[in-house]
């Protein structure tokens, strides 16, 4: 069963003493690979390749924020609502997204091109309101911002 | 603005992510010092430094390899805490982003220093940027044969406050779920697999270079006796000028928001001061002049925590952010410990109920209780961090909670900034009913 996935976990868990410690990366790995989620074979390949059992791989998977188990939109948008950024309008650059988009934070456009979510404290209360879009931090943000950076989303897709 | 002496020395006018640069600032002079030292000499300077923790608890991390376990027939480990979490806190990214030299310079002297040759460092995840700033110093460093027999893993986290917590983070590193674990044992016995672990934080580590550039003698005159050195201070709020800035320990918070920050945002009043992150007591304007060390910060009733000063200004309703700090903590609570797991949801409910207008001065002592009923009865500190936001803002701005009760709702409606801020764990079905905004 040498898949290349299977090869690259296999790489992963030379790392480390003991293979369990490769189960996060190997997610990591697994949800890039499978549109930004984890569909059911994506958690039996990570488990096959580490020798867990599936359900193994679920517990850890959905005890993590950034591991998604159910499907997202091509881009991710997300915006922290934590203290720092709510202080510097956190909200209005939320519900911006949420108007030129039309969802509700945690929901996908209906043409699956965009998830919204809002997240706690990413780390960047020094340049407050941080957007990540697509892993990437934008700071600061702000709500009038906001339509072009959904327009960037739409014309690179 | 960065004017600077120990961490940030040098990335005024150098690029430190390039190894050639970092050894034109004498990058790596430290590690061949260090390495023509015997171990126990290099563990002298730092204890002698009285290097104290940056992470939060402001441990001497001279005295925690001292308690590392000796000739267990297994390998000794370093940890690097870069799992940087706390709301307010961003000093380490900075280290890391600009100065990943230092932190890897730091990662050997130490290693050398407690006889390992395993170094894990734990990022979190959103840090990609930081992340691909890492590995591309690691790479050079290697290239230059800088690492000797040394292996430096970077292992990326996945979202996850709890993972910052010392065990937390070795069950995670080790592919459980970042569960804290019961102590004793403590990792220096019993840690990352099993093994005599020594960690600390991003930022206690990438002062090890400049200790041993110094000397333990030199580094103990900056800053105050009881905490040498500089902290990088996290500016964040209501300020004008936010932003990292290093400066000595025992810097008042008046030069760090006034000096240094320009002040309350748009020329506005001071109405609290969040020192830590905010996990920490809130100190109120008369007690600007407190000193940032970790011994007169907790003398004024508060804590160091990750040096993450939170300025508050006086639109801001105080329910409000409790609430808003809840409800990060319950998000984040790992659900081992029922008091924690519990605890939190209530305080989100009641603190809900607060701010809507709905409680009754019953309900300011049910508050009360359930701080008390949490507070240091938990497996770890997450518990108490939950509490201190909430039951500080009740003590110091009790007539604030007052104001909301018997149906008046709040004072502030329509002028607070963080009025109807969503928080993320309204988005997990699980926890909608309590999760609901004001
Ligand atoms: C809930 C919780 C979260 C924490 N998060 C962090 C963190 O993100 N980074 C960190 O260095 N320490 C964090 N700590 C503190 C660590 O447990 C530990 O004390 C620290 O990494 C030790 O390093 P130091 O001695 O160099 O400060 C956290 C503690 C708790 C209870
Ligand atoms: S105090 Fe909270 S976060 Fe810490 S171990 Fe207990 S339940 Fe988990």
């Amino acid at each position: 069963m040498s898949t290349p996935f299977y090869n690259r976990v296999q790489k992963l868990r030379k790392q480390y003493p003991q293979s369990r410690s490769a189960v996060l990366p190997a997610l990591r790995l697994a949800q890039e690979e499978h549109g930004g989620w984890l569909p059911s074979e994506a958690l039996r390949e990570v488990a096959d390749a580490l020798d867990e059992t599936p359900a193994y791989v679920v517990s850890i998977a959905s005890f993590y924020d950034m591991l998604n188990l159910e499907p997202v939109g091509r881009h991710l948008v997300e915006v922290c609502t934590n203290l720092s950024c709510a202080l510097a309008g956190a909200q209005s650059v939320l519900d911006g997204f949420a108007g030129e988009l039309g969802v509700r934070p945690g929901g996908t456009t209906e043409d699956g091109v965009v998830t919204l979510r809002a997240i706690e404290c990413a780390g960047g209360c020094g340049h407050a309101p941080v957007v990540i879009v697509d892993g990437a931090y934008r700071e600061p943000v702000q709500a009038k911002d906001v339509s072009a950076i959904v327009e960037e989303l739409r014309a690179f897709d | 603005m960065p004017s600077t002496e120990l961490f940030l020395a040098g990335t005024e006018d150098h690029d430190l992510r390039r190894l050639s640069e970092y050894r034109e600032v004498g990058g790596y002079a430290a590690l061949e010092k260090a390495r023509a030292m015997e171990p126990q000499a290099v563990m002298g300077e730092i204890t002698g430094a009285t290097l104290r923790g940056r992470g939060g608890a402001g441990f001497p991390m001279g005295r925690k390899a001292s308690l590392l376990a000796k000739n267990t027939g297994k390998p000794t480990y370093l940890v690097v805490n870069a799992d940087e979490s706390e709301p307010g806190a961003f000093k380490d990214r900075d280290v890391m982003g600009l100065t990943p030299h230092r932190l890897l310079e730091g990662c050997l002297i130490t290693a050398h220093g407690i006889e390992s040759t395993d170094v894990f460092i734990y990022i979190r995840g959103e840090y990609l940027h930081e992340y691909d700033v890492l590995v591309a110093a690691l790479e050079e460093a290697r290239t230059a044969a800088l690492l000797g027999d040394v292996t430096i893993v970077i292992h990326r986290g996945a979202g996850a406050y709890i993972c910052g917590e010392e065990t937390g983070l070795l069950e995670s590193l080790e592919g459980s779920r970042g569960q804290p674990r019961p102590r004793p044992p403590f990792p220096p016995v019993d840690g990352l697999y099993g093994a005599p672990t020594q960690i600390n934080n991003v930022s206690t580590i990438a002062l090890v270079p400049k200790i041993l550039e110094l000397g333990a003698g030199e580094f103990a005159k900056i800053g105050v006796p009881s905490a040498p050195g500089t902290a990088v201070f996290s500016l964040s709020g209501n300020v004008a000028r936010p932003g990292n800035y290093e400066r000595p320990l025992g810097t008042t918070l008046r030069e760090l928001i006034y000096d240094l920050g320009g002040g309350v945002a748009d020329g506005r009043e001071l109405k609290a001061i969040i020192p830590g992150g905010s996990s920490v007591p809130v100190l109120t304007p008369d007690e600007i002049d407190t000193p940032m060390d970790y011994d007169s910060i907790q003398a004024a009733g508060s804590f160091f925590g990750s040096a993450a000063i939170m300025v508050i200004d006086d639109r801001v309703c105080m329910v409000q952010l409790a609430l808003r700090a809840a409800q990060f903590y319950m998000h984040e609570s790992c659900g081992k410990c029922t008091p924690c797991r519990v605890g939190t949801r209530w305080l989100v409910q009641l603190l809900t109920k607060i701010e809507v207008g709905e409680a009754e001065r019953r309900d300011l002592d049910l508050l009360d209780d359930v701080c008390d009923k949490m507070l240091g009865k938990s497996l770890c500190a997450l518990g108490d961090f939950a509490v201190y936001p909430v039951s500080s803002y009740l003590r110091k701005y009790r007539s604030e909670f007052e104001a909301h009760l018997g149906g008046a709702g709040c004072p502030l409606a329509g002028i607070s900034p963080i009025e109807g801020i969503f928080a993320p764990v309204s988005q997990h079905a699980g926890h909608a009913e309590v999760a609901h905004v004001v």
